[in-house]
């Protein structure tokens, strides 16, 4: 592998508030992403994201310093949210972002017919996990990069992208989603709200507290999540990291709360001839945008310089650890075994 | 209206699953979905099993698809696929893009399943251009959007519901069913074969959540629109769809088949179905309601 090819591997941070976007602009990140304060992007949480105004501002700051943005609106917009999404279309365009991250075929269609010059990636929300659905995007309309679910393992990556032109960008650190990204409506089930209808998994308004001397339970519009002895930590209820019983016994029987993190694996990734890497959180504080995107870059610097004898610092794991939900790191689908 | 028998999503030994059908060949449903949609693990029926499975229901009248894995993520998945599109015979339920992809290019009528991002009538204009010659409503979108759908559905575009059964909500790379048996997935032993309905998932509380099947995550409750066939009708629903199970499907076929004919009225076919299944149901998601609620007719 050479060093020329693989710096083209974008480091992309997570923007949902302005201080967000100036601390990974700041700590190095290649791009950062960012949505709409609606339900036209997946991280669809009160108090976050930008308005028109907080946009354009985020915009000229990463700009003036050579960091691109991108901008998510990657739900599924229904009859009566169509308008909106194609506004936002038209907005994002108007902005000047470097490109749009969608998901809904669509919406896709006419932000390729409607702003051609555009540039448009394939949200992981697309649910592509073949070259044969990505080039399909690609023929259609004419999609420049696809993100792809944290279902496939590092073999498969690699023969992905050796069958595809549209670059490839993977999850490389953050909360993970155990289901196939747009495939799963097990919020709707619960809440009513989904990431595909509403840009919401979880959400907070369906959430509550009880505590007593047994300790602490989570519910999700009344269905107990998790229960907490006096003491115990506990997590925010997202519905698939909560401890259920099956076959008589009471475990995590989905996913054990914890982060996706790939610092230990990325020469593979550059090997495989992944174009970017991505970080999760926009949901996140500033702090931990500026934790993050200053490991990664660190991490990717050095790996880029020298693939052949990259090990990841102690202390880059031990940082990231810090923010990493539920405070361990896994490699995901990437690993067979977890699967 | 036609009444629809979805693909089988349980992993049922192959005596079952060809007695079911032989079953269902006398049943009155008008379509029928043949195939594995749920994992590319599961071959006791091999794909010569299954054409003469389609066979046989198309020599009983039945109109027969032949559905496609819903995560593909291997050559091996994509190869399979590909000869499932290019049968010769029958048209199939495209349940990923990568199976729209083919079938558009090779000029094969599909089906979009219930797994496709058909939110919004655009997509419903593409997915038509493409060969579509029928759309299954993503299970989490209400009454109230179907009929907006339905206003500026595609000419010849076909409309199916799901009406019946435990809802298909998720899949994943994980196994959940070898996950609770300790059994990593390379090595499953085809453990979701001894769950003929599925894993049921609940809460510390005992109330039943969730239905783990192998990668695939389904509702605790069963959902169940049958009070629902005339609003459904006169929304101008072509199909309707059942999803078979190992114990009550021959009973709600029939329930569900005497309300379409007018033989009996959706509650008295309602009360006798509680009697037969003791079931809890779900309809939430058509009433605009989180899916695991349950509406009173409205």
């Amino acid at each position: 592998m050479t060093i020329e090819s693989s710096k083209r591997v974008e480091l992309v941070c997570p923007a949902g508030s302005l201080p967000a976007l100036k601390a990974a602009v700041d700590c190095g990140a290649d791009a950062v992403y960012m949505g709409f304060r609606d339900a036209t992007n997946a991280r669809n949480f009160p108090g976050l994201n930008f308005d028109e105004g907080s946009a354009a501002k985020g915009i000229e700051y990463a700009h003036q310093r050579g960091v691109k943005v991108l901008l998510a609106l990657n739900t599924f917009p229904q009859p009566e949210s169509w308008e909106r999404g194609t506004r936002a279309v038209d907005q994002a365009a108007g902005l000047g972002v470097d490109a749009l991250i969608m998901a809904d075929p669509g919406l896709l269609r006419y932000a390729a017919t409607r702003h051609p010059e555009l540039r448009l990636h394939l949200s992981v929300q697309g649910s592509a996990t073949s070259y044969e659905a990505i080039n399909f995007y690609r023929r259609q309309f004419g999609v420049q990069r696809a993100v792809l679910p944290r279902v496939l393992s590092f073999s498969q990556v690699a023969r992905l992208v050796a069958n595809t032109e549209v670059e490839i960008e993977v999850f490389g650190f953050g909360s993970l989603c155990v289901m196939v990204e747009g495939r799963c409506a097990l919020s709707s089930y619960a809440t009513g709200e989904s990431p595909n209808t509403c840009g919401a998994c979880s959400p907070a308004k369906a959430v509550r507290w009880e505590e007593d001397t047994e300790g602490r339970r989570s519910r999700l519009n009344g269905v107990l999540i998790d229960s907490y002895k006096p003491g115990e930590s506990a997590g925010y209820p997202v519905l698939c990291k909560g401890r259920f019983e099956v076959n008589g016994r009471v475990d995590y029987a989905i996913e054990e709360p914890t982060s996706l993190s790939l610092l230990d694996h990325l020469p593979e990734l550059l090997k495989a001839g992944v174009k970017a890497l991505k970080v999760e959180g926009r949901q996140r504080s500033p702090a931990y945008v500026r934790q993050v995107t200053t490991v990664m870059r660190s991490a990717l610097d050095a790996c880029l310089a020298n693939p052949d004898n990259y090990t990841p610092q102690a202390a880059w794991t031990a940082q990231l650890d810090r923010v990493a939900e539920g405070s361990t790191h896994t490699l995901g689908a990437l690993d067979r075994a977890w699967q | 209206m036609k009444l629809a028998l979805g693909p089988l999503l349980y992993f049922w030994p192959r005596e079952q699953v060809e007695h079911f059908y032989r079953r269902v060949a006398d049943l009155p449903v008008d379509v029928v979905y043949l195939g594995e949609t749920v994992c590319s693990k599961r071959r006791f029926l091999t794909r010569a099993d299954w054409l003469r499975l389609a066979e046989w229901l198309a020599e009983a009248g039945k109109e027969v698809y032949l559905s496609t894995l819903t995560l593909m993520e291997s050559e091996s998945e994509l190869r399979t696929m590909r000869k499932l599109v290019g049968n010769g015979t029958y048209p199939v339920e495209a349940n990923d893009m990568a199976a729209v992809s083919v079938a558009a290019e090779a000029g094969v009528p599909f089906v979009a399943g219930p797994h496709l991002h058909t939110y919004n009538q655009e997509t419903l204009d593409l997915l038509a251009s493409l060969g579509a010659r029928r759309w299954v409503m993503p299970l989490e979108l209400s009454a109230e959007t179907l009929e907006q759908m339905q206003q500026r559905r595609p000419a010849g575009l076909e409309t199916e519901l799901f009406v019946y059964g435990r809802m298909p909500l998720a899949f994943s790379a994980r196994c959940f069913t070898a996950r609770n048996r300790d059994l990593p997935k390379d090595d499953c032993r085809l453990c979701c074969g001894d769950y003929p309905d599925g894993l049921p998932l609940g809460t510390q509380e005992g109330e039943r959540f969730l239905t783990l099947n192998g990668i695939q995550t389904q509702s605790g409750r069963v959902c169940n629109l049958l009070t629902e066939l005339p609003r459904i009708g006169k929304l101008g629903v072509d199909v309707v769809r059942i999803s078979p199970d190992s114990r009550h499907s021959e009973a709600v076929i029939r329930a569900f088949h005497e309300v379409m004919t007018g033989e009996v009225s959706a509650e008295v076919a309602q009360q006798r179905l509680d009697e037969t299944t003791g079931e809890i149901y779900c309809n939430g998601y058509w009433f605009g309601e989180p899916g695991m609620a349950t509406v009173a007719k409205q």
